[in-house]
């Protein structure tokens, strides 16, 4: 060894003798705290080993003497859960959606169920209160564009707008520009024209006599010769002042020119039965439910 | 020494230069058959790259006197410090580049507009470019500098090799530039902390091993009849990496000419193989390697012997024996069977004293010296790092008992025990490292001592904002998460949750940004430190020197 054993003066410990690069090492004891606290964490872990699934065999595991398993947990835990709210549940598959709108205690219990349901699942395009953004529907007022009873409804969370599965609310607004059905300044005019059935204010120059004519011909079947549209067709109202894209000229034109048509998912498969009560009775609650 | 001795090519010097031509062609024709144009971009990065190693390594020969740099002058050692020179400039820029994204990400999280809606941008690709910018850039070039001067100080022996230390250095950070220029491009094989594609990996096999060669050679030239526990660590982070990259990274490419692998393991296996990844490049990179950092540059700067010598044996192999079994506890609750999960959790429980016996060597060696504090900034910097660790040290086995796991796991409480490691840990001990060594490479005094100071404070604060901030939120998270109401439903939507998380996150941003102003202050004091303005003052600590007790760096 290239040194005496010496003492260190501050501490008056001794070193191991070595040096390297100037660094010298004391050789001080293990701390007795430190060394009791690893033995202990040994001990615990020894202990935790005989009481739950540790250490691996061949084809299994040591099984611990509690038993336990995380697969049973979980089983336990969902099962306190449907035993919490399995009696209301069964209620609301039993009932119709009037029974449960008529019933405050199952009208409350839906509310409840469907309104985390409406969050992680509606929200993100209706917004968390229901108050929907430009192409997603404000679910507040009582405008709606597919019916707001309570079966209206359903059926719209079941199968979507526009799916594959839908079999009623597949009508959409053709493209009248992009497919040449009608001329660019017709289709000013009529957007126009469409603007003052709500009573907005257009500029002077317009020409409403022309977006009349194109209206009753290329409109009016499906938003109806008053403007009040059809819902049958999922075709909006044009008289009021709720635009599901806005009410400005060029979104207007825009829509006459590529046409609109926006999706809303099926949920049925995805949400189970009582799940699809639950959310209905809580969208129809938000405001704009229709008896 | 000959100084008629004909001037003759290494093996070293004809092989390497061999290689990178072969290496070139090779590019040359993955350049012309790629696949998508982002692979053809890094076949032409790796073009260049070799091309431009082999005429340096030519270039090299011909300007070169005809004998290779003596061993020792004069009796002393000749160090070769070119390389650390060279990782620890890697460091430090690596780290701007480092703080400032994952800056930016934090703000995406607070305002998602700011991804302006540019594929590149997008969290998922700058998350890892943060990632890997902090840990394996930052980190990594700190723990190649550091240990390659470490080792050459502590064994008295030039580094080993001639070509191989620079090939190290500059082939590490060329695997950086692919892995982050990979994920902008959206070139990733989705392993959290292991995102580079197979041919990266590769490349970075052969990098490591070359490291892992020169370090090894190093310790066997070494003139002091014992190994210093610092070189212990950073072997053992350097074996113990190489084990986990292969493991983790063994994938079957679909083709020469395309980025895209297929990892040979799958499912669960898959989920268990990358977290004994992740979890042991915590304890193998940032644990192992930075404690090294601590077990010599802590005595050095504050002129203390190591606290006990018999704590750095038994604490150093219970780490190593204990930390290997612990990356199950970041897989509780899931797929993973139970008795894995049980001996994660309880490794990771019985990991906490060995972890400690760091802390207590770092922090005890400071007896007799802890005056120092109040004047040296740098060594409060050390000190600070070494609690941040003992925190950080108690906090990962409480959180990988599962009752505690069930609350914080996938919160923002992970977020905020990785950063108090992250930041106050492994980015003070290496601040420290950078502010020794600096001053000590390029023979010059610290330019400033008050902008140290100036440096701690403000990323201080910013740390314990960033910490904070996400400890309340991820608790907050965890909590509104589980909660049900009375009729058994959930009382929050995950939306209200991430509503929730807003402020937490601008508070989180506003500490890393006070983090990255602290962090170029450090580069304006390194800046004037190596250019200073009018004549340079000397450190005292040149290189070679056989001094037993070097000045250091007032």
């Amino acid at each position: 060894m290239a040194h005496e054993r010496d003492i260190d003066a501050l501490t008056g410990t001794a070193t191991t003798g070595r040096e390297w690069d100037g660094i010298r090492e004391l050789n001080t004891p293990l701390p007795r705290w430190w060394l009791w606290l690893f033995y202990l964490t040994i001990i615990w872990s020894i202990g935790y080993w005989i009481a739950y699934p540790s250490w691996p065999l061949v084809s299994s595991s040591t099984v611990g003497l509690l038993n336990w398993q995380s697969r049973e947990a979980i089983i336990t835990d969902m099962d306190a859960l449907k035993a919490q709210r399995g009696p209301m549940v069964e209620r609301l598959l039993k009932s119709s959606l009037a029974e449960i709108a008529a019933d405050e205690n199952l009208s409350q219990f839906a509310r409840a169920q469907g309104r985390p349901v409406f969050l992680e699942n509606c929200a993100p395009c209706h917004g968390t209160g229901g108050g929907g953004a430009r192409g997603y529907p404000n679910l507040l007022d009582d405008e709606w564009l597919w019916g707001g009873r309570l079966e209206d409804i359903a059926l719209t969370i079941r199968d979507g707008i526009r799916t594959p599965q839908s079999k009623e609310r597949q009508g959409t607004m053709p493209a009248f520009g992009r497919d040449g059905i009608l001329k660019r300044p017709e289709i000013e005019a009529v957007a126009d024209y469409t603007r003052t059935l709500a009573g907005i204010a257009v500029e002077s120059g317009a020409n409403l006599e022309l977006g009349k004519k194109v209206y009753a011909e290329a409109c009016a079947n499906c938003h109806g010769a008053d403007g009040r549209g059809k819902r049958e067709l999922g075709a909006p109202n044009l008289t009021d002042a709720i635009w599901l894209y806005g009410s400005d000229r060029a979104s207007v034109i825009e829509g006459l020119w590529n046409g609109r048509g926006g999706m809303m998912p099926a949920w049925a498969g995805r949400l189970d039965e009582s799940t699809i009560k639950a959310l209905t009775i809580y969208v129809h609650t938000l405001g704009g439910g229709v008896r | 020494m000959s100084t008629a001795a004909t001037k003759s090519m290494t093996l070293g010097e004809g092989g390497t230069a061999l290689a990178f031509a072969a290496l070139a062609a090779l590019s040359l024709i993955v350049l012309a058959q790629a696949h998508t144009p982002e692979y053809s971009f890094h076949a032409f990065l790796f073009l260049a790259g070799s091309a431009a190693a082999a005429f340096w390594i030519l270039n090299r020969y011909f300007e070169r006197p005809a004998a290779l740099p003596p061993l020792t002058v004069d009796g002393l050692p000749n160090y070769n410090f070119g390389p650390v020179k060279f990782a620890t400039i890697a460091a430090v820029f690596w780290g701007i580049a480092g703080f400032a994204v994952g800056l930016w990400a934090a703000l995406e999280l607070a305002f998602p507009a700011l991804n302006f809606d540019l594929p590149w941008l997008t969290f998922g690709r700058i998350r890892p470019l943060h990632t890997s910018a902090v840990i394996f850039a930052f980190g990594g070039n700190v723990l190649i500098a550091t240990s390659f001067y470490v080792v050459q100080r502590t064994c008295r022996a030039r580094l080993a090799g001639d070509i191989a230390p620079w090939f190290v250095v500059v082939g590490y950070n060329f695997f950086i530039v692919i892995a982050g220029t990979g994920y902008l491009l959206g070139i990733t094989q989705s392993k959290e902390y292991a995102e580079p594609e197979w041919y990266a990996d590769l490349w970075l096999t052969v990098v490591w091993v070359v490291y892992l060669l020169v370090y090894l050679g190093t310790i066997k030239r070494r003139t002091e009849s014992h190994i210093y526990v610092a070189n212990w660590f950073y072997l053992a982070f350097i074996l113990t990496i190489a084990v986990l990259h292969l493991g983790n990274n063994a994938a079957i490419p679909v083709s020469l000419f395309s980025p895209k692998s297929y990892i040979v393991w799958s499912g669960v296996q898959d989920a268990m193989v990358q977290w004994w990844y992740g979890h042991n490049a915590v304890g193998f990179f940032l644990t192992a390697g930075f404690l090294a950092i601590v077990y010599y540059f802590v005595p050095k700067r504050a002129e203390r012997p190591i606290y006990s010598y018999r704590l750095s044996i038994i604490h150093f192999w219970a780490l190593i024996f204990l930390y290997i079994w612990a990356g199950p506890h970041h897989l509780h609750y899931t797929a993973l069977p139970d008795w894995a999960q049980t001996l994660g959790m309880t490794f990771s429980i019985m990991l906490w004293m060995p972890s400690w016996g760091g802390m207590i060597n770092g922090l005890m060696t400071l007896s007799g010296a802890w005056d120092k504090l109040r004047t040296d900034p740098v060594l409060r910097m050390m000190v600070v790092s070494i609690a941040f660790y003992g925190m950080a040290t108690f906090e990962g086995p409480l959180m990988s008992i599962k009752a505690v796991n069930s609350l914080s796991h996938y919160t923002d409480w992970t977020i905020g025990h990785v950063h108090s490691g992250a930041l106050g840990w492994v980015g003070y001990i290496s601040f420290g490292a950078i502010y020794c060594l600096v001053p000590w490479l390029w023979n010059r005094e610290l330019y400033s001592l008050k902008l140290v100071n100036w440096h701690f404070w403000i990323s201080s604060l910013g740390i314990v904002l960033y910490i904070t901030a996400m400890w309340v939120s991820g608790i907050l998270q965890g909590l509104m998460w589980r909660a049900y109401t009375q009729l058994g439903f959930l009382e929050y939507s995950f939306i209200e949750t991430v509503e929730a998380m807003h402020p937490f996150y601008v508070i989180r941003a506003l500490g890393g940004a006070l983090f990255l102003a602290g962090a170029l202050i450090m580069v304006f004091n390194l800046w004037r430190t190596v250019y200073p303005r009018g004549a340079a003052k000397p450190s005292g600590r040149v290189a070679p020197v056989a001094d037993a007790v070097p000045v250091l760096a007032r």
